[in-house]
């Protein structure tokens, strides 16, 4: 149990969601055990006593996640924070805000949801199958709450509310983003296709995964990858690392002629059905934060039929320059984006999903994929900004 | 009183009378419903033999039975095991759930022992006894079509009136409650069908807040490959999973001495599909619909089927495996459990299979005659007279489904320790070694897993008393049912509060198998999983399970459940979970 704690904390820090040292997780089989020592231990043992699990993890996130999420939660009204980004509305619901840090508050909140914000104390999240969750719940967290703020920002800038703390957050976190994401270099040059066997593929597969998560365009471990070779789909699993994909491959055959993609990523029918009616053979879904943002971004919202409903029902493809914007959900199903994004992504760089992510291709290897995603999100970065210095100066 | 209908009814059979009892509000919270409330009325009478006259039968809905909330039309049926003599209890799909409820009651409870061999109609408030000698002998299709269509019936088969130990009752003609031998149980009652009928509604307490738990249970469905994936089981039934064992190498071939089957690759739900043709059926309500129906209306077997009648018995011919199952199904036994014992049987007699053995050894079974007349009282008996009873590849007596232990060790445990014999769905470890969700565990380590097993017990018991299905787990979480639970019931809950009342249901059946004097003895594996290795191949080693880490893994798991290191309950933990 020690090594799995001291995987997820040394994930949670190169993510760059907490600082070293600060997460606090504990992991529970038949007897606790904790990573480190500290006076929060009695009250999470006390938290922990009362609920069903076997991990929990209690951690102030780092810069400039800390200063949003407080910004978050000295602005509610309600005892939750509701973000309306893909993660939240599929998984996380919303988020709880706890005034007080003692298991009598606690308890009750993680007894509803999966994780709880408590201010100036941090992020507290749980697992009942392996600390991994608490990993994924932490960082969902924050990719929710950053996603929200700038969101919420953009509309406050565009209709002329924004106050100074405000603008201070806006100022240090996409700072940080940019510096991040521009100075972001290869260590090592991306392999060359077109591939053409299995062993090069999956060593490809892998390679391409890690950028994904080195970049910091994805977060937790969603997002996916797959690249087509003789009549077979390999992609990654269901719920895997793409920074681990080491035996996490899954080989599908195109005629379903085997079930094994039983574990496969769940967006297994949108890859099959882009890399079989287009002439690209790798796929690369990351979720790129100001991407994701910028498809919740639309001035079509006022007199929209479908207002609410955005995320599954809008019927309109958008564009920011040549890259298109759908609707759709995780997975399969009548609103799934298996539907929607196929026949907007072939013929294009790529194309992103409501509040969910951002999806490229590649003609013969991850090369072009791979820029395509942080090309596309350096746009919708520029855009953004671009777009508040112009709300900025039209108030003045 | 929202959800619920308040009101159970009791048949005494012998002195064909009834009542209604209602039970109070404090019952229902803390046992909710199915599986949960089932224990309640059976604890009891646990010490009684099975077949005494005054064991019960229970049939048991849940809240959510009969309502928008997905997958929820399962019931439980439950009494003494035959075969294991545990706590015996089988969750089972069809509509007869929704007509016990439609008819107004939560739960049937039979007692006593018919006089005659009858069957019982149920409509509405109106019971009436039927004279069955008529049906005696008949298989579950010909009792069927001398039955009017209204409503939904449980039927025993030729395998429980000739005492097979691993005889189930077939719920709406092919869905099986299957398991522990419950068959046999009714047939002891003289007891050929029920069946029930009703036009009531269940109440609901706030339909909007339902829709919209409704709304997120559908997205979670939606998002997961295993469920509604184009490969997964709403496309391919559970023998979906056929291929995923084949590849981890951990399908159970020829009694177990081997993890990997050479011809698996041309036996998988594809060629079934191929062959057959597919159409989808299941529950009442539900979504998934993972029950598959051939284009001449054959019914596809499901996975544990597809696996124990091919692996396990070395057995190459998809349409002898359709066959057994369709004569386990129309004559009413365990396709698990009879297949094991064929395989036990292969094993110890070494007999080579053909085809036409396989078939003519069911038949065997089914009417007791040569060799059958001794495999039909399940392989653990067989495999003892023989002088070798560990070659039964059993649990407490009950067989193992498909899944061998070697290949992940969250199933060797929970195996281990079920409370109803070898069972893969009481913990349901496949979910997160095999199929990755929540988030995948390591397989072939025992570490941090007698917690996972303990805390999967108490969700599923939660889940198996709600009358949910578990498939819908691979997707959602009892996160969202509890929302459900309130939108349906107008009770507050939680995730966490259901769990604690699965960990009192299950902890229920724990006191029970004690009660008849169940211990760590009988929480054990068949000795070929800690001294033969499986299959290794693909870059995947099997080991045989380390029996010192099993031991350690299983004495953690006494003290997360809070049992003795004998396996046995303590006063501490029945005053907590309010089970005096």
């Amino acid at each position: 149990m020690k090594q799995l704690i001291d995987k997820y904390v040394n994930k949670l820090v190169a993510q760059g969601v907490c600082e070293t040292g600060q997460p606090l997780m504990g992991c529970l089989d038949a007897e606790l055990v904790w990573n480190k020592t500290s006076e929060d231990i009695e009250i999470l043992e006390e938290v922990v006593a009362g609920l069903n699990i076997n991990s929990i993890l209690l951690s102030k996130p780092a810069s400039p996640y800390s200063k949003i999420i407080n910004y978050l939660t000295d602005n509610i009204d309600e005892e939750a924070i509701y973000p309306q980004d893909c993660e939240t509305r599929t998984f996380l619901h919303d988020i709880p805000v706890i005034s007080e840090f003692n298991s009598e508050k606690i308890i009750p909140a993680l007894k509803k949801r999966k994780a709880a914000i408590i201010p100036n104390k941090g992020i507290i999240t749980y697992g009942t199958v392996s600390p991994e969750q608490t990993f994924i719940t932490y960082s969902s967290v924050c990719f929710a709450c950053f996603v929200k703020f700038f969101a919420d920002y953009y509309k406050d800038a565009e209709s002329g509310k924004i106050n100074k703390i405000q603008n201070e957050i806006f100022n240090t976190a996409h700072t940080i983003y940019s510096n991040y994401i521009n100075s972001f270099k290869l260590d090592t040059p991306i392999y060359k296709g077109k591939f053409n066997n299995q062993e090069d593929v999956i060593k490809a597969m892998i390679q391409g995964g890690k950028l994904v998560v080195d970049c910091r365009l994805v977060d937790s471990f969603f997002g996916n990858i797959s690249y087509l070779l003789d009549n077979i789909i390999y992609i990654s699993q269901t719920t895997s690392s793409l920074d681990e994909l080491a035996g996490c491959i899954d080989p599908c055959p195109v005629d379903n002629s085997r079930n094994t993609a039983l574990t496969a990523s769940s967006e297994l029918s949108a890859h099959k059905d882009i890399l079989l009616r287009g002439t690209d053979m790798a796929i690369l879904h990351g979720h790129p934060k100001f991407s994701v943002i910028m498809s919740m971004i639309c001035d079509r919202e006022k007199n929209c039929s479908t207002l609410g409903n955005c995320h599954n029902m809008c019927p309109h493809v958008r564009y920011i320059d040549d890259i298109p914007i759908v609707s759709g959900e995780v997975g399969t199903g009548k609103f799934g984006l298996c539907n929607t994004l196929p026949p907007a992504i072939i013929g294009k760089r790529g194309a992103i999903v409501y509040g969910h992510g951002l999806f490229t291709t590649g003609r013969k290897d991850f090369t072009d994929a791979f820029e395509n995603l942080l090309l596309i999100e350096k746009m919708c970065l520029d855009k953004y900004i671009s777009d508040i210095k112009k709300f900025k100066l039209a108030k003045k | 009183m929202y959800g619920w209908k308040g009101k159970i009814l009791h048949i005494n059979l012998t002195h064909e009378k009834f009542s209604i009892e209602h039970p109070s509000l404090h019952t229902y919270e803390k046992y909710i419903g199915g599986k949960g409330l089932a224990g309640y009325y059976l604890k009891n009478h646990i010490s009684k033999k099975w077949n005494s006259p005054d064991m019960p039968l229970i049939f048991f809905t849940g809240p959510l039975c009969d309502t928008m909330t997905p997958a929820s039309g399962r019931m439980t049926v439950m009494s003494r095991s035959p075969l294991t003599g545990t706590v015996g209890d089988t969750s089972v799909g069809g509509k007869l759930g929704i007509n016990i409820k439609k008819a107004g009651f939560d739960g049937i409870i039979l007692s006593g022992r018919c006089n005659k061999y009858s069957g019982i109609e149920i409509n509405e408030s109106e019971i009436c006894f039927k004279n069955s000698e008529s049906l005696k002998g008949l298989t579950v299709s010909e009792t069927l079509s001398k039955l009017d269509k209204i409503g939904s019936t449980a039927i025993i088969g030729p395998a429980a009136e000739n005492g097979v130990m691993f005889a189930s009752i077939m719920i709406d003609g092919h869905f099986a409650a299957g398991r522990n031998g419950l068959g046999l149980v009714m047939a002891s009652k003289n007891l050929k069908y029920l069946k029930v009928s009703g036009s009531g509604k269940t109440e609901i307490y706030n339909p909007e807040e339902l829709q919209k738990a409704r709304e997120e249970i559908f997205r979670l469905a939606s998002a997961s490959p295993a469920l509604t994936g184009e490969l997964g089981i709403s496309n391919y039934g559970t023998g979906a999973l056929y291929d995923l064992m084949d590849s981890r190498r951990m399908m159970p071939t020829e009694n177990f001495s081997k993890t990997f089957f050479n011809n698996a690759i041309n036996m998988n739900a594809w060629h079934y599909k191929q062959k057959y043709g597919y159409k989808k059926t299941g529950c009442a309500g539900c979504t998934i619909q993972c029950k598959k129906l051939g284009r001449n209306k054959e019914v596809i077997p499901e996975f544990e089927t597809m696996s124990h009648f091919s692996a396990l018995l070395g057995n190459n011919c998809i349409e002898t495996i359709a066959e057994a199952n369709r004569v386990c199904n129309e004559f009413g036994m365990d396709t698990i459990s009879a297949a094991v014992t064929l395989a036990c049987y292969q094993e110890i007699e070494k007999v080579k299979f053909t085809p036409e053995k396989i078939l003519k050894l069911l038949n065997d079974i089914v009417y007791g005659s040569g060799i059958g007349a001794e495999l039909k009282m399940g392989s653990y008996k067989f495999a003892e007279s023989r002088n070798c009873p560990e070659l039964s590849m059993s649990v407490k007596r009950q067989e193992i489904p498909g899944y061998d232990p070697r290949g992940a060790y969250g199933i060797a445990l929970a195996y281990a320790t079920s409370t109803r014999g070898a069972c893969h769905l009481r913990a349901y470890p496949i979910s997160h070694e095999i199929l990755r969700k929540p988030v995948v565990t390591d397989r072939f380590s025992f570490s941090g897993k007698a917690r996972i097993i303990k805390i999967s017990e108490d969700i599923f018991a939660a889940v198996d008393s709600l009358t949910t299905c578990k498939f819908l787990f691979f997707a959602a979480s009892l996160e969202e049912y509890a929302k459900a639970f309130h939108g349906v019931t107008g009770i507050k809950t939680t995730a966490q509060d259901l769990m604690k009342c699965g960990e009192r249901i299950y902890y229920n059946e724990r006191i029970m198998n004690s009660m008849n004097g169940f211990t760590s003895k009988d929480d054990e594996l068949p000795k070929r999983f800690f001294e033969e290795p499986g299959s290794s191949g693909n870059s995947i080693t099997v080991n045989p399970i380390d029996r010192n880490e099993f031991l350690e893994a299983r004495s953690n798991y006494y003290k997360v459940r809070g049992l003795t290191q004998n396996g046995m309950p303590t006063e501490t933990k029945i005053k907590e979970l309010d089970l005096l």
